[in-house]
């Protein structure tokens, strides 16, 4: 019988110019795999591949040159070390992030943690085209969060106590977008100017400034044959829910509106993004 | 700049980002705690930067003194980790 590509491709298994030779995608969420994993990947690549495997452009590990023949073998062998096969093909793709706040002096938020809970909530899940998230812990942005069809940014909402404040003058200067003013004895930050880099906090020498986690999310980012930039249509999310229902209404948008082969941000383009938008911000109120 | 006793200063406008930090990190280490060091800095990515740097090694920024040539005077009192 012939093999089933469609089915190979969806399991993680991409054909190869090479009759009957596949690479072999893993799952990997937010870039992170742990030493044990490691280990039983490079034992697979060895046993199984050509000795090598490949890091793709958006955190994956890939194994080439698996023979049609030893795929259940090496499935089998890499689920012993709870390695477990990707995607490809219309479906939510591998979640990226950065190591965010966790290890990161800049990190607003808990990249990592955020990238996990949307890997569990939607990988996989089948959709009219690929889907990507893509979760970065600041405005750095090292994990590029545009290019993704939802991506996250970290951020933070801020606050200035004033009891705190020696009015040093340091957070006027760390805040590179000028919306910080001082004057006589008086802080003021300009709403607009702001884009929740957090500067200011981890600037602060004196902790007068706090900030609490927030989430800038970006739709309709493509980075392949098309080159679209996600935008940021919603003003900055203050808890993890919110995201959450943000998230479930703009996939489930996708799923009930996007032509098949057609990617979010074409989707967004041929219907507009006012109807969209007024989607979002409802998802966004609650 | 009466307000606070200078126990040194450096300046580090005649350096670029990440020496501007070491240069002051180095200063800093000269000093006994509590001693306060006046740091001499350009605009841009030093004034931004090397305020937060400072404070990430434990010490005490007490003012960000504004030149009117365009230069920054960070005050520093040395803390020990």
């Amino acid at each position: 019988m012939a093999a089933d590509y469609a089915t190979l491709k969806a399991g993680g298994f991409m054909r190869q110019k090479q009759k009957d030779m596949f690479s072999m995608r893993l799952r990997v969420v937010g870039g992170t795999v742990t030493a044990q994993q490691l280990k039983a990947i490079a034992e697979a690549a060895e046993k199984f591949g050509h000795s090598y495997v490949h890091l793709t452009s958006r955190q994956g590990v890939e194994i080439p040159f698996i023979r049609l023949e030893e795929i259940d073998e090496v499935k089998d062998f890499l689920a012993a070390s709870d390695v477990q096969p990707g995607v490809c093909g219309p479906r939510v793709r591998t979640v990226t992030a950065c190591q965010g706040g966790r290890c990161c002096p800049s990190g607003c938020i808990d990249a990592l943690e955020i990238a996990e809970e949307l890997d569990r909530r939607y990988f996989g899940r089948q959709l009219p085209h690929k889907f990507k998230f893509g979760v970065t812990g600041c405005q750095n942005n090292c994990l590029k969060a545009e290019e993704n069809d939802l991506g996250v940014k970290g951020g933070m909402v801020i606050d200035w106590n004033r009891e705190e404040c020696i009015f040093c003058g340091v957070c006027e200067k760390a805040c590179r977008r000028g919306a910080i003013s001082i004057t006589d004895g008086e802080i003021r930050v300009a709403p607009d100017q702001c884009n929740h880099c957090g500067r200011c906090v981890t600037a602060c020498p004196t902790g007068a400034w706090k900030g609490s986690e927030g989430f800038l999310v970006s739709f309709g980012g493509t980075f392949g044959n098309d080159i679209q930039k996600g935008r940021e249509i919603l003003p900055v999310i203050r808890d993890r829910e919110t995201l959450l229902r943000v998230a479930d209404a703009a996939i489930d948008y996708f799923a009930d509106n996007a032509q098949p082969g057609e990617r979010f941000a074409k989707t967004l383009e041929r219907l507009g993004w006012e109807s969209f938008t007024e989607k979002m911000l409802n998802a966004y109120s609650g | 700049m009466a307000e606070f006793r200078i126990t040194d200063t450096v300046d580090i406008t005649d350096v670029v980002c990440p020496v501007t930090f070491v240069k002051a990190k180095v200063a800093l280490e000269e000093l006994e705690e509590g001693e306060i060091l006046s740091i001499h800095m350009n605009d841009g990515e030093p004034v931004q930067n090397v305020p937060r740097s400072i404070k990430e090694e434990g010490h005490r920024v007490l003012k960000l003194i504004h030149n009117d040539d365009g230069t920054y005077d960070l005050i520093v009192q040395k803390t020990e980790a």
